[in-house]
């Protein structure tokens, strides 16, 4: 692409006229903003572009956005945005969700439409919170925690959604922090590039009913220490003196200290986000605090043929081959008589 | 062949029954097909069990297709077989009732024996004593494994590939008993089978035989030869499935709207074969979406008309219940979309291949808040083609969804359809917003008609959100105003009634000045017919009222139901449409119901019009 390209759009070219409802200080706000700015820097118009959602207090969104906007039922916004893409490839399809709307009630559609890698953005916000049930807990909320519905701390085991993805086969993932909006956009944008379905977990905070359950990542003075951004082809470095590399140690991660015992950034692990074999980032994307840093910016991003380009390749290749090409040729090539 | 006597019959009914693996269902539709081309009306139903391969020889396991030709119109497959073909004493045994008086039972001698008469649960080794029937039937014994495994020597299959010809074999049999040439249907299984010359050349050779076997042994029975109809209007005809039918009614839709057509679905009997049928057809540019569940199903066909397309969904009562919240969403949000619901019994898995009405109070009511969606019914296999075509015209030019009811007896029954050409059908065009439209508010609809205006992703000038929450009349902007929610319920509402302007009057058939009028919607259109005619050509006075449009009713509904002193409402369930038609033209209206898995017979509704003439 020529980077000297002057930018067609810009982030208020995307903003409806609709007044945005959420909680002050929700972690949304800081998403649909990363989402305007990478929505202009695409560069498709807002025509072409179609927002999708379930329910949800994130599911709102679309409301938000100036394109094309279906703001459907709780947990069906995979198999709507499905629908969409595959009816019209050309527009650029994102679909909006939460942990309760993606992961729990629609949980089948999100695996489904993953494993079919269909040509959809999905943006899962992740505050591990129902927020418009007002508090009850989700598929990953942390076990324990004490809840409206879980008045004596969970008992459920939480999804992760990298493995989630990863075990239905995804071609994209990535994950973002809400307040750390430059590996956001970069993420985001190179979600929307991808062909194919792109997943992207965004950890956000929902001030009212969860408040800080990301704040072991989001404190600003701790927050480069305990976060590590991959980006394709370099180093796995972080720290707030960007010091401690990732490596490995047999099969499991390991870190290390730049300049420690001998440690050099050759020793540090390079990150390949194009590789089929998944073993590794799978194994980036599950890392934990505190013995590990979080994992955020594209983690997976391998190119397969998509669906809806398979739909429309095999609907071409038959259409060349039938000789059945009108409605008419159908009905003269069925057994038939005169009476 | 001299000593043979042929019988001129108007009409007969053949049933072929065995084992679900024993080819009956091809065996019937090769036989009713060659029939049709020799120039007679056909209707055909094929009974099967929902288990794939049933123990062999099990009451289970039976498997059946009736198929009745006639020399003038008929509505239906007949109600008694004047001739049964029973390939195993399981498949007497269960059609036994079937058989008229004086009819003809062909079965294979070979599986008579011992072990099928237990595992049949037969307790004496005269299964026609047991079953009452030796005297009231003439029968037929023919050693149909023996004799195929004559027929097949020489060819280098083994013998369960033999045995599988034994149902040609039947076929032959029953060509020579109705004076039909096998040549069509060896044509039909060169068309078949010409891909697999070894099968062909053997199912040649069986049916051959079986047809020179009747020839030849003299049999002591009647032949029969039933003239070509004369009734039907002159042109090209084929015999269609009425899923077959829905499927290329829906692709003539998209043609004739100038969309592509996509569909959404999730296997499930006996509504599948619309799937299937679509997913052949991608020469036509259809799109078919296997979903990973009935939800799904609905919901990708829903954001594809949201994108633009002609969107359809098909299914059956189960997955009707889960496409509820979905079908909600698409009268929330004011999108085009057909819903095909392809009956069986219920509740729940209830009988998944047998026939049933009983989801009409579903599809008028199966949803939260005011709903209201258009539900239409077919009433013969091949007008599922017309409905599912009238279904998308509705759908696409009045923004709306459609439910159209059919069921397991026309999905899988057969009928003769008179093929279209696609300039002969009606002009559709959809509500699509205009150029000079731009900036549009998501809630903008034609005032008089009430029908929003459809934008399309895509199109610059028209970007509009869109969503399952109330929005203001007039802005298009979400609203909770309470004054407001009764407009938009109101206007819905509105828009769905305005569409009677649309759909043809109710006919009254059979005598105008009738003492009774007997009221039904879609597929037992036959059943009624065929019994008003006969209590007609009886003396009696009695008329017929037959909906196809449900929801909205044709405006003459209630001019029509007041006409009448007496109206029996019949249908197959507990009387749902006499629930419906009680809320919408109040008055006194009998019910004839039944829930059995099966449609009417022609024998039990003139019994019941007769008492309610007494």
């Amino acid at each position: 692409m020529d980077t000297s390209t002057i930018q067609q759009y810009t982030a208020k070219d995307f903003k409806s006229d609709q007044y945005v409802r959420w909680c002050p200080g929700c972690g949304d706000y800081a998403v649909l903003n990363t989402l305007q700015k990478v929505m202009a820097e695409l560069g498709v118009p807002p025509h072409e572009t179609a927002v999708i959602s379930g329910i949800g207090c994130s599911s709102r969104l679309p409301y938000y956005i100036s394109g094309y906007g279906f703001h459907s039922i709780h947990g069906r916004g995979a198999a709507v945005a499905t629908g969409v893409k595959v009816a019209n490839p050309k527009l650029t399809v994102w679909q909006i969700t939460g942990d309760g709307d993606c992961l729990a009630i629609g949980g089948n559609h999100f695996i489904h439409s993953v494993r079919r890698n269909v040509d959809i953005n999905v943006i899962l916000f992740n505050n591990q919170i129902y927020g418009l049930t007002k508090g009850q807990y989700s598929p990953t909320t942390k076990k324990g925690y004490v809840t409206k519905s879980s008045p004596f701390g969970t008992i459920e085991r939480p999804f992760r959604p990298a493995e989630l993805t990863f075990g239905a086969r995804g071609t994209f993932f990535g994950r973002t922090l809400d307040v750390d909006l430059k590996s956001a956009q970069m993420t985001i944008l190179a979600a929307a590039k991808h062909k194919g379905t792109s997943v992207v977990e965004t950890l956000v905070n929902c001030v009212i009913f969860n408040d800080g359950a990301h704040n072991w990542l989001s404190e600003k003075e701790t927050r480069y220490d305990r976060l590590v951004i991959l980006e394709h082809g370099k180093p796995m470095i972080f720290g707030k003196n960007n010091d401690k590399g990732l490596a490995l140690d047999g099969m499991q991660l390991k870190i290390v200290t730049l300049g420690e015992n001998g440690v050099t950034e050759n020793d540090v692990l390079i990150h390949d986000a194009h590789c089929e074999d998944s073993t590794l980032q799978l194994k980036l994307a599950m890392m934990e605090g505190p013995e590990f840093p979080i994992a955020v910016g594209v983690i997976r991003d391998v190119e397969t043929e998509s669906y809806d380009e398979a739909m429309t390749n095999q609907i071409a290749e038959i259409q060349a081959k039938s000789k059945i090409k009108t409605f008419d040729d159908l009905i003269d090539s069925c057994e038939q008589w005169e009476m | 062949m001299s000593n043979i006597k042929t019988t001129e019959l108007e009409n007969v009914v053949v049933r072929f029954t065995g084992d679900s693996g024993d080819g009956m269902q091809l065996t019937g539709t090769l036989f009713s097909n060659l029939s049709a081309i020799l120039g007679n009306e056909i209707s055909t139903f094929p009974d099967f069990p929902s288990e794939i391969r049933a123990p062999q020889g099990t009451l289970g396991g039976v498997s059946g297709f009736q198929v009745h030709l006639g020399a003038s119109k008929i509505y239906t497959p007949g109600d008694e077989a004047d001739v049964l073909v029973a390939m195993n004493p399981a498949a007497l045994k269960v059609n036994a009732d079937g058989i008229k008086k004086g009819g003809v039972l062909i079965f294979d001698e070979d599986s008579f024996k011992k072990s099928d008469f237990e595992k049949a649960g037969f307790k004496t080794e005269n299964p026609f004593e047991e079953l009452n029937i030796s005297d009231t039937i003439q029968l037929i014994p023919a050693a149909l494994s023996t004799l195929t495994q004559s027929s097949l020597e020489g060819f280098d299959m083994d013998n369960k590939t033999v045995l599988r010809s034994k149902n040609m074999f039947a076929l032959g049999l029953i060509c020579w008993l109705f004076n039909r040439p096998i040549d069509q249907a060896i044509h039909f299984l060169t068309n078949k089978f010409g891909k697999k010359p070894s099968v062909l050349q053997a199912n040649v050779k069986v049916l051959t035989d079986g047809f020179n076997y009747g020839n030849n042994l003299h049999l002591s029975v009647s032949t029969y030869t039933i003239e070509k109809s004369h009734e039907l209007p002159k042109g090209k005809y084929t015999s269609i499935s009425g899923n077959k039918a829905a499927a290329w009614g829906l692709i003539a839709a998209s043609k004739k709207a100038g969309l592509e057509l996509f569909l959404g679905s999730y296997p499930i009997t006996p509504a599948t074969d619309i799937m299937q049928e679509l997913a052949l057809r991608k020469d036509l540019g259809v799109k078919v979406v296997q979903a990973e569940d009935e939800i799904a199903g609905i919901t990708i066909a829903l954001g594809a008309s949201f994108a633009g397309q002609l969107a359809a969904t098909s299914t059956s009562g189960p997955g009707l219940a889960l496409k509820s919240e979905a079908i909600g969403l698409a009268v929330m949000a004011e999108l085009p979309l057909v819903i095909i619901d392809v009956m069986r019994g219920g509740p729940s898995t209830g009988l998944p291949t047998k026939t049933e009405q009983t989801d009409l109070l579903q599809a008028l009511y199966g949803r939260n808040g005011e709903s209201p969606a258009v539900v239409i019914a077919a009433n013969t296999p091949a007008d599922c083609f017309h409905y599912a075509f009238m279904a998308s015209k509705i759908a696409l030019e009045h923004m709306t969804p459609v439910i159209l009811l059919t069921d397991s007896y026309l999905g899988n029954g057969t009928s003769l359809w008179k093929l279209p050409k696609l300039n002969e059908l009606p002009e559709i065009k959809p509500n699509f917003a205009k150029p000079g439209m731009e900036g549009l508010r998501v809630t903008a609809r034609d005032e008089v008609s009430k029908v929003r205006y459809w934008t399309i992703p895509g199109i610059k000038g028209f970007e509009q959100r869109n969503g399952g929450l109330e929005k203001d009349y007039s802005t298009g902007a979400l609203s909770t105003d309470p004054v407001n929610h009764q407009k938009m319920v109101d206007t819905r509402n509105e828009k769905i009634e305005y569409i009677n302007n649309f759909i043809p009057e109710l006919k009254v058939e059979g005598n105008e000045k009738a003492e009774l009028l007997v009221v039904g919607w879609g597929s037992t259109h036959g059943h009624l017919m065929t019994a008003v005619n006969a209590m007609n050509k009886k003396g009696n006075k009695i008329a017929l009222a037959h909906f196809n449009y449900i929801n909205p009713l044709p405006k003459n509904t209630e001019e029509v139901i007041k006409r009448f002193k007496k109206v029996v409402v019949c249908e197959l369930n507990s009387g749902q449409f006499a629930t419906y038609l009680r809320s919408k033209v109040p008055g006194e209206y009998l019910q004839f119901n039944k829930v059995q898995g099966q449609p009417f017979t022609v024998t039990e509704l003139e019994e019941h019009f007769e008492g309610l003439l007494k």
